[in-house]
Order: structure tokens, then sequence, then C-alpha cells
């Protein structure tokens, strides 16, 4: 009987090991069949030409298909985030690819948000010979990411993990999407020119990196604006789905405007509440309410007067907006978001920098990481989520957050 | 039992065990060393260690001392944030990384002990189902806590805020120039050197066993044993069922938080609430699957199923769907009595292990 | 004022834990497991009346009976298919079962209804205004609707045939099986029963706190349980005053103490009320035979 036990063992072990040849053996072949299909496009045909005339020295454009991995939260609780990332870069990379020129391979990998299962997945994109991240699209995993990718010399260009932790001492790091603390500053402004005097209460998830973080600077900022902060109310993931106590709090204590530095989910739940309960301050968000208006069954009416600094909307009337909006309506059925919005900017950006840099898909991911980072503090990109928006060297983006009020359901700007 | 009956037999499997542990690090070495291993089968590696570590200490509490224990994760979740501190704080005092990891379990697995030691009293006054919600309590218990806390260092000293309220931030405090923030309470720890390396794992997983075997069979090893198959009959022969409790229960912790510190410094970024109650159960289905009390199988059935959703990674949406219908699959298929009868044709003389927990 | 808007909505809270504790309760008590999945029946629950009433236009009270059908007889194949194999095995086997089966509803709702949030549109809204104290319909719907529950339950286990034979399974099973009971029958009327409970709670649940996700049922879930732990896992009137008592002392922490500790210092009154009463609040403490 023990026999057959070690047999059994030892047979396990031989399967283990084969299970460590099998990924690395898979690894080299599945460029093509990795990803669904839908969301890998392929242009060989190119690629072989594109080649050839790179071969001469100092071409100005790039050349040839680059591969460009993403990593984000496909599954579990933050999906949302991690799915319109990857539709938008889907509807980027085709674009590009159509243009001809430059032609791009997107491989996109889950990481549930949580930062262990986004190492593995930054690792099966290096088997898979990743040459540029856009990514992660949240903030924990990105700094874990980011700490790998800056060991590598991988570029990153992370759409949407807004927190100064993810660049912070990578040269190496970029982010569309603007900084917690940039958001924090312009809402307690924004507030103080425009609408002062009133006191304010603020409602924030206090477990999450990106509200808090904007949280602690709009009260630093609002301080010295003297803005009055009556209340402060908080919340954690396992608790977001009452907020009648905070609501209560901030009532009782007078508060005319609520700043709500959280994502729309819990905002959504804030409005019911608070309308069930008769209370109708005015309701101030940042970029993670964007997407509020397009929540499946979710009563618009509640979001009247509901004020927000976001970078985009889908209602604006630009030709390149309005261009994308239709286009992932007609593949996704639903309105894009921010996220979606700036990973589809984070493409572009991408295949600029590569354009402008030279870069030729058979310069390895570390060469390709050296040109992008000289070139990108010099990039001034138009996007979707900004105009003229330039980079630092430290990675941070600078681009105007746009304020905009909620009124019969659509976003205005205020005053007009 | 078989373990009266040939204290040699105990030795042969024992070696068995250990034997595995090391060819298999031989062989991935080996394979690593010579550049076989992909890119994410390396990235593998240390995880797997800290989980397989995990489990062996969770089949302490669950298999030996036959209590179910629904917040291991907790314990783990001490051991990496402790860890984390300390590593952090000690990187300008010992350069040598190597000494600092060594140093930095060590702190880990002493915290955890305490933390088991204080959540052990009130916990093992109970049993069953009621031990087993007490433990899940525990764990959410320190998850709140850990996000609570703020912690930085500077050359004055470690400095830590307990953020009850939700007020606090970073800059209350107060570090001197030069200072370092290691865990900024719900953002958890940011920053942190990744030192971790597979032969620090492997050697984590030999002295883990070692104390685990030791134990197991030794004096106290019995007496646990003991009570596990039979509380009153071992109180009524005179053994202090609290006391040997209590011993397994710190051991178990102490070893779960020395993973935890393995697996914090892993990661340049680390959230409490990673370690929650899903932990917690992802650590349990190691267990069972690897049969209760049978350590070799705690580390097989910890390093297939810590492999499997990354294997699965080209199924993407589908994965965890798998994962979970397999899982079913695997508990229906091991305990219907029908299969089990098919089983026990093929295999003569299955004996049940462990299987004391909730009677 | 604010003091008793806090209970008010602690009691409204507490009612929904109610609910889902009660459908814990019963299985526990007739089959001794403890079902981890419930949660997530609750989610299928509040899904199929989202999508009976979005994609259908079907009336809010169908969309309720739908969902309840639709919970009902998922509760039986999960049984059939699941639980029902591991009726000799140990009760670890079935935990890991049932969490096997939770991973399962939440990633079968993944695929099915997407990741981005539904917002469930509330069966009844507004609020009736006594002074100024505002209480909103839904609460009071839930406060009545779980009162509704615990005495039918009660009733029904008491009076009922079927109710007697699943008090003498949870008795003793052997002997319950010896005087002509069909054991798993009466195991799979209960799981029906559970899932049905759970399916209503869905409804209540998503129509207080709105937002549908795959993982809305995890959390309250993991909360009712401790609700049915607190008042004497078991018992029915044990698991309405738990969840009632739950409610309240959450949000009476989120309120005056801190939110950040809500959900720890209800576990640490759990704690402190099961070293006092090792069974719960009305937990029967049964002796052991030696």
């Amino acid at each position: 009987m023990r026999n057959i036990k070690k047999v059994l063992a030892l047979v396990l072990v031989a399967v283990l090991c084969l299970s460590c040849f099998a990924a690395c053996s898979k690894s080299g072949n599945t460029d093509a069949t990795t990803a669904a299909d839908d969301k890998t496009t392929v242009a060989d045909e190119t690629t072989a030409a594109d080649k050839t005339t790179a071969a001469g020295e100092e071409t100005p454009a790039a050349s040839g298909t680059f591969k460009i991995g993403s990593i984000g939260p496909l599954t579990g609780e933050a999906a949302i985030y991690g799915q319109a990332v990857m539709n938008g870069a889907q509807i980027a990379v085709e674009e590009i690819n159509a243009k001809g020129g430059i032609q791009l391979e997107f491989q996109s990998q889950d990481d549930v948000s949580d930062a262990e299962t986004s190492v593995n997945a930054y690792n099966k994109l290096v088997d898979w010979g990743m040459q540029v991240l856009m990514g992660t699209v949240t903030t924990t995993p990105c700094i874990a990411v980011g700490a790998q990718t800056n060991k590598d010399r991988v570029f990153t260009l992370t759409p949407s993990a807004s927190s100064t932790d993810v660049i912070d001492g990578k040269d190496n790091v970029f982010q569309v999407c603007f900084t917690d603390p940039n958001q924090g500053v312009a809402s307690a402004d924004y507030i103080s020119e425009n609408i002062a005097g009133k006191k304010v209460a603020i409602i924030y998830r206090n477990d999450d990196a990106y509200s808090q973080g904007i949280h602690d600077t709009f009260v630093a900022e609002a301080k010295e604006k003297n803005v009055e902060v009556v209340y402060e109310g908080t919340f954690t993931k396992d608790t977001a789905t009452d907020f009648s106590a905070q609501l209560t709090g901030a009532q009782s204590a007078g508060a005319e405007i609520v700043f709500l530095p959280i994502y729309y989910q819990p905002a959504s739940v804030i409005l019911k509440q608070a309308a069930d309960m008769n209370y109708a301050p005015i309701f101030f968000g940042v970029d993670g309410m964007d997407g509020i208006l397009t929540m499946e069954g979710f009563d618009t009416k509640l979001a009247e007067g509901v004020m927000l600094l976001t970078p985009f909307s889908a209602d604006a009337e630009d030709e390149a907006t309005q261009n994308f909006v239709a286009k992932y309506k007609e593949k996704y059925k639903e309105t894009p978001n921010q996220f979606a919005a700036d990973a589809y900017d984070a493409i572009y950006i991408i295949a600029e920098a590569l354009n402008k840099a030279g870069c030729t898909s058979d310069m390895s991911a570390a060469d390709i990481c050296e040109k992008l980072v000289s070139v990108m503090p010099t990039i001034t990109f138009d996007g979707i989520t900004g105009a003229g928006m330039t980079w630092q060297a430290t990675g941070e983006v600078s681009k105007g957050p746009r304020a905009v009020v909620i009124e019969n359901g659509v976003y205005v700007t205020p005053g007009k | 039992m078989k373990k009266l009956s040939s204290i040699k037999g105990t030795t042969k499997k024992n070696g068995f065990t250990y034997a595995l542990v090391i060819v298999a690090f031989a062989v991935v070495s080996l394979l690593n060393a010579n550049g076989v291993l992909s890119r994410s089968a390396q990235g593998l590696l240390v995880p797997a260690c800290c989980y397989i570590v995990m489990a062996l200490s969770l089949n302490l509490t669950v298999g030996v001392l036959g209590d179910l224990s629904l917040g291991h994760a907790g314990f783990m979740s001490v051991g990496a944030f402790s860890g984390i501190v300390a590593s952090m704080s000690l990187a300008d005092a010992i350069p040598n990384t190597v000494v600092r990891m060594a140093l930095a379990i060590v702190v880990g697995a002493l915290f955890a002990a305490v933390a088991g030691f204080l959540i052990g009293i009130p916990v093992l006054r109970l049993r069953g189902d009621y031990l087993a919600i007490v433990t899940l309590a525990f764990g959410e218990i320190i998850k709140d806590i850990i996000t609570c806390l703020i912690v930085g260092h500077d050359k004055n000293g470690i400095h830590i805020l307990f953020n009850v309220k939700g007020n606090k931030s970073v800059a209350d405090l107060n570090l001197a120039e030069g200072g370092q923030v290691i865990i900024k309470g719900a953002q958890g720890a940011t920053g942190t050197q990744t030192i971790a390396t597979f032969t620090a794992g492997f050697v984590l997983i030999i002295i883990t066993l070692f104390i685990i075997l030791n134990l197991v069979n030794s004096r106290t090893g019995r007496a646990v044993l003991a009570v596990r198959d039979n509380r009153i009959a071992a109180e009524s022969v005179g053994i202090n069922v609290t006391k040997y409790k209590m011993i397994v229960f710190v051991i178990s912790s102490a070893l779960a938080g020395a993973a935890g510190a393995l697996y914090g410094m892993n990661y340049s970024s680390l959230v409490a609430s990673k370690f929650d109650f899903n932990t917690s159960i992802l650590v349990l289905v190691f267990v069972v699957l690897g049969g209760l009390g049978n350590m070799t199988g705690s580390i097989i059935a910890a390093t297939i199923l810590y492999v499997l959703p990354e294997a699965l990674r080209e199924f993407s949406d589908y994965r965890m769907l798998i994962y979970a219908i397999v899982l079913i699959l695997v508990m229906v298929a091991t305990n219907d009595p029908k299969i089990k009868a098919l089983f026990g044709k093929i295999l003569p003389h299955r004996k049940k292990k462990g299987g004391a927990v909730n009677e | 004022m604010e003091f008793l808007s806090y209970l008010i909505n602690g009691i409204s809270l507490g009612s929904v834990y109610a609910i889902i504790a009660l459908g814990y309760t019963m299985v526990y008590g007739i089959a001794k497991m403890l079902n981890f999945a419930h949660g997530d029946v609750i989610m299928v629950g509040g899904y199929i009346s989202f999508s009976v009433m979005s994609y259908l236009n079907l009336p809010g009270w169908l969309s309720v009976i739908i969902s309840v059908v639709v919970c009902t007889i998922l509760g039986i194949v999960i049984e059939g298919l699941a639980y029902k194999p591991l009726r000799t095995a140990g009760s670890l086997a079935v935990l890991i079962t049932a969490i096997g089966v939770s991973y399962f509803l939440q990633n079968a709702a993944l695929l099915i209804w997407g990741a981005t949030p539904k917002v469930y549109r509330s069966l009844v809204s507004g609020t009736m205004k006594i002074g100024s104290l505002s209480i909103s319909y839904i609460s009071i719907i839930t406060i009545i609707t779980c009162l509704i529950v615990m005495v039918g339950l009660t009733l029904f286990t008491s009076k009922s045939k079927t109710g007697k034979a699943m008090r003498a399974c949870s008795e003793d099973k052997g002997a319950a099986q010896l005087m002509g009971i069909n054991v798993n029958r009466t195991i799979s009327i209960t799981f029906a029963i559970g899932s049905a409970l759970a399916a209503i709670a869905g409804v209540l649940l998503c129509s207080a706190y709105p937002t549908l996700t795959p993982t809305t049922g995890a959390m309250p879930g993991i909360k009712a349980f401790t609700a049915a732990v607190f008042g004497g896992i078991g018992s029915i009137p044990g698991a309405l005053i738990g969840g009632l008592l739950l409610g309240i002392i959450e949000l009476f922490a989120k309120a005056y103490i801190s939110t950040q500790l809500s959900n720890s210092i209800v576990f640490a009154v759990l704690i402190i009320v099961l070293l006092v009463r090792p069974a719960g609040l009305l937990g029967k403490n049964v002796q052991e035979k030696v």
C-alpha cells in the first residue's frame, strides 16, 4: 500500500515538473492563440516588409508589429474597470492597425485586482514576448508590477492607476490619468472658487488608495482655501452597501455639499439613500463618478444636479470622442466610461511614442523602454481624455480637469 | 494504530516527505539554472512555497488538532506586515538581504505567535462550528485592524498610528527628514523591497516540516492526537487539553506568520484585504484535498491547486468557473460512498485519516 | 432624533440579515452543514428579479415570484448534485463543496450578467414621515416580511407533518429514518425552503441597497451566518433576534465609533456572546454524552 502511495506521489511530482515545462513551452507558440481571438489582432503580413525598411539607421517612424500587453481585473469585484480598459484598448489597436504604419498585437491578462495575481500575469506576458505594458488598471497591483517592470526595464503606461506610489521612484512608469493629489486639489479649488461659503461633508472609502489619496489632499487644500469641512464619513469594501449612518451624520452636521471622491457604484447607492431620506445637498464627485449615468437600471433623476470633475465625458461633441463612443457602443453595447477612454488614449500614446522614438519591433523590451522613457517628456498628445497632455519625467501627466454638472441626464458645463 | 506499531514506519514516511521536497527543489533549481523555466513558472515559485507552508501550518490546526479554523490568513497577515516593517526599518542597519530576510521571517513568526496566543485563549474554549465562526471573526478583525495602521520609520525609530476614525493620514506620523512610510493604512505596504527568494522558501518548508513532523511524533503530539480522537478520554487520563491545544495553535500561527513574512517580501505592494476570508478558505481547500493530517498531501495539493488557476489562464473568463467545478467534482468523487467503494477495490486498505473535525 | 433614525436604519438592515439568517439556520438545523453558498443564492435571486423586470418588462411582484421559483429549483439542483453525494462524508468535505458551489455561482453570474454593476429598481419607493423622522417604505416592508416569515416558519416546523419530520431529522437522522421519515427528501425540502427565503432576501436586500454585482451576496451571507450563530444556530427565533441585533450594532458602531471597524465590532460582540453563551443567545446547550 505504501508503494502505491509513493508511486502516486512521484507521479504527482513528475506532473508538477511537466507543468513547469508545459508553461514555458506553451509560451513559445501562443502568439496568436493565447487570448480570445476577438482580443488579439495580428497583422503578420506587414511585418516582414516593415522590418526591411527599418534595417536602415535613423528611420524616423517606427515599424513592425509590437507586442503590447495589458493587465487588469477581468473578473472579480473590480472587473468593470479592467473590462472597460481592455475594450477601449482593443478599439484603439484596431484603428491603428487599420491605418497601416506600425502594427500592434494586443494581449490582456486577468489579475483580479490582486498584486500577486498581477505579477503572475505580468510574467505570463513576458513569456509571450511583450514589449510594452499598458497597465495595470488598478493601483495596488500596479505598484507591485511597476517594481518588476522597473527591474526588467519594460516601458509601462498605466491608463488608470492614479496613486503617486505608482510612479514614485520608477522612471519607466507613466500615467494617463490624473494623480490622486491632483484631483483633490482641483476639487477643493473648484469648490472654493465657484460654490464657496458652503459647509462640506466628505464620504470616502478608506480602504482604497484612490479614494483615500484624493480625500487627504482635498482636506489639506480645503484648509488652505477656507473651505469648511464639517463631516467626514468613511466606508470600506465590506460596508459599501449601506450609507444611512454617514448620510445622517452629514445631514445633521448641516453639510450643503457632499464631496464623494469614490467610484460611481457606491455613489449610486448614496444618491438613492439620500433621496430616500429627503436629503438634497450638492453632490460633488471626481472622475470615478463618471459612468453613473450609464449604470443599467439607475434612475438618472437621482443624479440630477450632481457635479463632477472629469477628464472624459461620453457626451462631448468633438469628433474623436464621438467616433470612439459610437464604435464602443456598436461593439460592446454599452456607453464607454472614463477607464475605456483612458485606455484608448494610452494605446495611441504608446503608438505615438513608438513612432517618435523610431522603435522597431525587433528591438528588445529594454531597448524600447530606454527610447520611450526619453521621448515621453517631449510628447504633446491630444486625446479624448484631454487636449495637450504632456508628461513630466517622473511619469505624471498634466492635463486640465473639466467640471460638469448633470442636467436632464447629460453632462453640461456649469453656468451655461 | 500505525504510529504505535512501528516507529520505523513513521521515520521512513517522514524521510520520504523530506526527500520529496528536496528532490522537487533540486529539480526546479536545476531547471531554473539552465533557463528552462519560463518567467511565469519562476514567478510562481516563492508564492507556492508560502502557500505550502500555510497549508502545512493549517494542517496542524485542522488535521492534527482537529479544530476547523477559517481565519488562518489573519496570522499570515500579521506575519506579513510585521515582517515588512522589520525588513524595511532594518534596511540601513543590515544591508545583507539574506540576514535581513531571515530576521524579518523570525519577527513575523513571533508576532503571529503572540496573535495566536491571544486569539487562542477565547477560541480554544469553543468547539466545532462555533470555533470555526470565531476564527472567521478573528480573521476579519485582524484585517480591519491592519487596515487602520499607519506605520513609518525614521532615524528616531518606528512610528505607529492607529487610524480608527479614518481621518488621519501619513502626514500625522510626523516623520523626521529622510523617514519612510512603510504601511499606509488602507493602501497597505507600498515600495517594499522584494528580497524573498525561492531558496528561502525551500528552507522555510524544510524547517516547517521538521517542526511539524517532530511535534506530531513527540509526547506532545501524541497527547494532541489523543485529544483530537477523544477529548473526554484524554482528559480522564490526565492530559491538560487546553495546554496542548494552545501549544499546537501557537506553533501553527507562528508558522503561518513566517509564511506571511516571506510572502510580504515578495511583492512591492501588499494590502490587508488580500488576507481575507477567501485566502483562509483557499488554504483550507489545500489542506482538505491533501488529506487531513497528511503533510505530504498538503504539500502536493497546495502546489497543484496553486498552479492550476495559473495553468487555466488560457481559458481566461472561464478559469475560476472551471476551478469551482474541479473543486466540487474532486470533493464529490473522494467522498461519494459509491466512488469510494470503487477506489477501495483498486487501493485496498485505504485508511480514513483525521476526520475528527465537527463530528 | 439622530439616534432614532440610526435605530430604524439598524432594524431595517437587521431584518435583511434576519431573513438570510433564517435560511442558514433552517439548513444548518436539519442538514448540520454550513452552506456558504447561501449568500450567492441571494445574489442569484436579486439578478433574476432584476432581469425579469428590466429585460422582460414584467411587474415587480411577478419578478419576486419568478425569482423565488428559480431559486427554489436552483437550491434543489445544488443539493442534489453537490451535497447529496456527501451525505455520509465529514462536515469539512461538505463545507469545501459549499465553497466550490459559491465560487461557481459567482463566476457563472459574472459570465451571464457581466461585471458591470446593475442598479436594482426598488419594488417600492418613497418614505413615510413621522415628524422629522423619515422611514422608507422598503424598510417597513422588510421588517414586516421578516416577521411573517419567522412566524410562518415556526408554525410550519411545529404544526405540519413535513415540519415535524424536519425537526425529527435535526434531532437524530438515524432514528428519524427508522420511524419511516424519508431523510433525504426532508433535507431536499429544507434546501428548497432555504433557497426560496434567499430569493426573498435577495429582492429585499437589493431594494434597500440597490447595486447588484456577482459578489453582492458574499458579505451579507457571512454577516447573516454570524447572526445565525449569534442567536443560536438552528433556532428560528434566534435567527431573527441575532439578525436584528447584528444590524443595530453594526449601524451604531458605524455612527458612533468607527465605520472602519464596524465589521470588527460586530464580530467582537459575537465572540463575547459565544464565550458567555457558547451555543448563542437562544441555542440549546447540548450536554455531551460520554
